[in-house]
């Protein structure tokens, strides 16, 4: 058996019986990374040694509950190597954000995720390459080299959460955690064949994130499975007193409900009368319609839906997000930590620091921000992205008032050549159309695995559901999963 | 032509949380406290730190804005005020701009012939920063600048008045008036000196009598009355100048040099900062229910001006009334020897308990410099010496020796005056045998005053005191010396 490539549930369970240990388990990862980094580079940070540390102590910690000496089952975290974006801090671990202004950055503190991981005994393997400050498609916008597709390594793996959907991909790690802004994890997920989950705003906490749009981010996970995505979920999920946006009600079992039954009768799933954006690649539509039938075929009722506001997205998504980016990147400014480039004066030091310290997609990213908060645009602005983002909103209250998932695309095209797009970043936005408009309206959505075009590369699905409707999301797609097998299939990386 | 001056004030009132506005650091006294000892993530403003909302110094705001008189907002928005500067960790201030905790109040000022109504624009929370520090380092040409930030995240509560002052002395006034509020409601020390109530003011001339508002200077950073009026007084100078020699006012931003007694130029309009505010996403809409404000406005204190219509009601002079409505400690202080008089029989009255207050009491605390709290001085002691001199038992001139000591020793009146021995002699033969004896020795001097020279009988009064060691009632020696004195007069007429 290839443990590589086993789903986290799985050898969560090979611990719990001590099949295999921590030890064994991270050896793993760490020999996998070694044979397919240099081609795919998903890592930015590999903390092997804490990561041998830490799974010593988890078997410590399986060997007692196994033993009976502890009446205290460990999570089912306990000894699971995991990879953490680099926009996510770790305790003690350099925090790059995929930025050559933090490349020497080393958190004093734990990210509220990591710190719940931690607790329950997760493996830290290492930080995830990600495009800078998470601004990005396809995670070519990193200070520290761009990641490769592990399915075609002459293509990018999707972005921001670029690093993490390749490693896990690879079977280089059992599951990480991603950001999504815009579709930040749901997008690689989708290239790169894997499970991507954005919970709710709110659900997980974003202590300790680097801030990228603050109203829009969400920490979420990449896994292999459903199933694994709601394992890390549960533990990562939940009110934390450090972040007032996280949501106060307690999380449910997320796991309970995924088996109780093996089919979608009285699941009302919405499709999307017309696509407005078009332009899909024929596979991906393909694939989509043949995921509606077989949901179908599971026994869902397929209810048409109409998101008349989500043509303005797009805009409303890029105004409001760097805004919000152009204040949260402001700290960036070589006074108290990260580089500094000393000039002449204050504000010599302010503009040399800043110019070299970040990227060109930042930079833009800024000026864009900037201006559309600037007295005298705001209103016509960031005011009217902000009138946008309340209509989306209440397009899918509506929505989900008839229909309990709706199920779309999840990027208009699989992976794209590296460097294709990145001269021109109109076509790269577009790439997060079918995406963004959930992190505008705050809601939960997952990318689930769903076919492959003629070249071999994969193809998501999207499901998108009410606010805090994680739990019927994960069950749905769990029975999709139980009833296909395209998220079986793994990648070949030629040694 | 005469002018008038239009005038608005903003205070910046540190509150005296016991943790900061969004972290749970120590407030702590920035000009004593060693740099940079109570600084975490969130106010060092590191990545991926979050704040949270002290609800105590929303409390405390509210508590300040009631007595303000203000109308408490329903619902208030924290917003982002977006500069850079290196005391300003996040490059953005949280702070409230389009709706502010609390708007439209008003507090009287002056005193009962002539009142003054200020209206109170808004009351906003928001962050303080940190501070600069520069020193001179020898291998530098300029020397160096440290940043503290201990003062970083500090609450602020904002008080903008509308310009409805019309003097350098209305505005120290209002400042005055605020200040004693603020103190009374022990929300800020009130230790100016310290910074920790700071005020920037408005300024523009008009003809009098003019509607036309003109452009305006603003006069930033007065940290005490005497610089705030002064400035006033030489801003208003100024443009009064211009106007007459038909220059034009420019709007700009002012300094105060104290030493040299001018406002010094800081930036002009054109350079002013577009903050680009925009409403913060890392903290939801503040709700202020009546629950929560009715429970807030119960623990109000009775306001100076309150207090102060009360000591008038009790007989005082509008002068005593003033000073010891200025603080709460004194008036309290007052309050109680108020009605520890009333308890004595018979009963001693508030207005000479307010004379020795304000003349020889705070002639002891002026000189000790101390404050009314740190002087070992019970009201019923007060009350006791006071009802000791009324009742003839010391006399008016001994009892200020004995209040000295009381202060110095925390001993009763009595047993001080037994300890000293100024027990005052009531006793009339004594009297008597002393003034016949005085007369006795001075026959020229008593043929001299019953020839009509007057003023001896004071001199005759002095010498009676002089051998009585001034122990002696004055009242009955007067009376006493009266006597003798006709008594004389008519056995000159008789013989
Ligand atoms: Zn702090």
């Amino acid at each position: 058996m290839d443990l590589a490539f086993q789903s986290l549930a799985m050898v969560s369970d090979l611990l719990s019986t001590g099949d295999i240990t921590s030890v064994e388990l991270t050896e793993v990862c760490l020999s996998q990374i070694n044979s397919s980094e240099s081609q795919v580079n998903a890592f930015i940070t590999i903390s092997s040694d804490l990561a041998m540390q830490q799974a010593t102590n988890a078997d410590i910690a399986w060997q007692e509950w196994i033993n009976g000496k502890s009446d205290q089952k460990p999570s089912p975290l306990n000894g699971v190597p995991l990879a953490i974006k680099d926009v996510i801090c770790v305790s003690d671990i350099v925090a790059t954000a995929g930025s050559k202004i933090l490349e020497e950055f080393v958190p004093p503190y734990d990210s509220t995720a990591s710190e719940r991981l931690r607790d329950a005994g997760a493996i830290f393997l290492g930080k995830t390459n990600t495009d800078e400050f998470a601004m990005g498609s396809s995670t070519e916008n990193s200070a520290f080299g761009p990641t490769h597709n592990p399915w075609d390594i002459n293509r990018v793996p999707g972005g921001s959460s670029g690093g993490s959907a390749a490693a896990v991909s690879a079977g280089m790690i059992f599951g990480a955690l991603g950001t999504d802004t815009g579709g930040s994890v749901r997008q690689p997920a989708a290239m790169c064949g894997v499970v991507g989950l954005k919970p709710t705003y709110g659900r997980v906490s974003r202590y300790g994130l680097i801030a990228f749009g603050s109203s829009l981010d969400q920490i979420g996970t990449l896994t292999r499975t459903v199933e694994d995505a709601a394992l890390l979920l549960q533990v990562i999920s939940g009110p934390d007193l450090k972040d007032s946006t996280t949501l106060q009600n307690k999380p449910p079992n997320y796991l309970e409900m995924l088996s109780k039954t093996d089919n979608l009768m009285g699941i009302r799933i919405g499709v999307e009368e017309k696509n407005i954006m078009g332009s899909l690649q024929p596979e991906v539509e393909k694939s989509v319609q043949d995921t509606i039938k077989t949901l179908r075929h599971l026994g869902a009722e397929i209810v048409p839906v109409q998101l008349p506001h989500t043509k303005h997205a797009l805009e409303a998504y890029y105004l409001i997000a760097n805004a919000e980016a152009s204040a949260n990147l402001a700290r960036y400014d070589g006074i108290r930590f990260g580089q500094r480039q000393t000039g002449k004066n204050l504000w010599e030091t302010y503009i040399n620091t800043r110019s070299k310290g970040f990227g060109k997609e930042v930079k833009r990213r800024i000026m864009l921000g900037t201006y559309a908060l600037t007295a005298g645009y705001y209103e016509d602005y960031y005011l009217n992205a902000q009138k946008v983002r309340r209509l989306v909103q209440k397009d899918f209250v509506q929505a989900f008032s008839k229909v309990d998932t709706i199920v779309g695309p999840v990027t208009p095209t699989t992976a794209f050549k590296i460097g294709e797009k990145i001269e021109d970043p109109l076509q790269m936005y577009l790439s997060d159309i079918f995406t963004l408009s959930g992190n505008l309206a705050g809601i939960p959505g997952i990318s689930i695995p769903c076919g492959f075009d003629q070249s071999g590369l994969p193809i998501g699905v999207q499901l998108l559901g009410p606010t805090c409707g994680e739990q019927q999301l994960l069950t749905i797609a769990h029975i999709y999963q139980q009833a296909t097998d395209w998220h079986k299939h793994i990648p070949r990386l030629e040694h | 032509m005469s002018y008038e001056a239009i005038i608005g004030l903003e205070a910046h009132v540190e509150l005296n949380t016991n943790s900061k506005m969004f972290c749970s650091c120590r407030v702590v006294d920035s000009t004593t406290s060693e740099p940079n000892c109570h600084v975490c993530p969130v106010c060092a403003g590191m990545p991926g730190a979050l704040p949270s909302i002290n609800k105590r110094a929303v409390e405390i705001g509210i508590l300040v804005s009631l007595a303000l008189n203000c109308k408490i907002e329903d619902v208030s928005v924290f917003a982002r005020k977006n500069y850079f500067y290196p005391d300003l960790p996040k490059g953005y201030q949280i702070s409230q701009y389009e709706k502010p905790l609390a708007s439209n109040g008003y507090i009287n000022i002056g005193d009962d012939h002539n009142t003054s109504k200020i209206h109170i624009r808004r009351v906003h929370l928001e962050e303080d920063t940190g501070k600069l520090v520069h020193t001179n380092d020898g291998e530098k040409p300029r020397g160096v600048s440290l940043i503290d930030l201990n003062r970083a995240g500090v609450p602020l509560l904002e008080i903008v008045s509308e310009p409805d002052i019309r003097s350098p002395l209305e505005a120290v006034n209002y400042a005055k008036e605020l200040h004693s509020v603020l103190t009374y409601l022990e929300v800020n020390s009130g230790d100016m000196e310290k910074g920790v109530l700071r005020f920037e003011a408005n300024v523009s001339v008009r003809a009098t009598g003019s509607k036309h508002l003109n452009t305006r200077r603003e006069i930033k950073n007065l940290n005490s009355f005497k610089a705030l009026q002064r400035s006033i007084e030489y801003e208003i100078k100024q443009q009064v100048t211009a106007y007459k020699s038909n220059e034009t006012i420019l709007q700009e931003t002012l300094g105060w040099d104290e030493s040299n007694g001018k406002t010094i130029f800081q930036r002009s309009k054109e350079h002013s900062h577009d903050y680009r505010y925009f409403p913060e996403p890392d903290l939801p809409p503040l709700i202020v229910n009546d629950n929560w404000k009715n429970s807030i406005l119960s623990t109000m204190p009775q306001l100076p001006h309150t207090k102060r219509a009360h000591f008038l009601s009790l007989g005082l002079t509008d002068y005593d009334a003033r000073v010891l409505a200025s603080q709460r400690k004194i008036a309290e202080y007052f309050e109680l020897a108020v009605k520890l008089g009333s308890d004595k029989n018979p009963p001693v009255l508030p207005k000479p308990i307010a004379n020795w207050i304000t003349t020889h009491l705070f002639s002891i605390i002026n000189e000790a410099g101390k404050s009314i709290d740190q002087i070992d001085l019970p009201q019923i002691h007060l009350v006791s010496l006071i009802n000791l001199v009324h009742s003839g038992r010391t006399n008016a001139s001994s009892a200020k020796l004995v209040l000295r000591e009381m202060c110095k020793t925390g001993e009763s009146p009595e047993i001080i005056v037994a300890q000293l021995g100024l027990q005052q002699t009531n006793d009339q033969v004594t009297i008597t045998k002393t003034v016949d004896k005085v007369l006795a020795n001075n026959p020229d001097q008593v043929t001299n005053l019953l020839d009509g020279k007057d003023s001896i009988f004071n001199w005759f009064f002095g010498q009676v005191m002089q051998a009585m060691d001034g122990k002696s009632n004055p009242d009955l020696v007067r009376t006493t010396l009266q006597d003798a004195i006709k008594k004389a007069s008519y056995n000159r007429g008789t013989e």
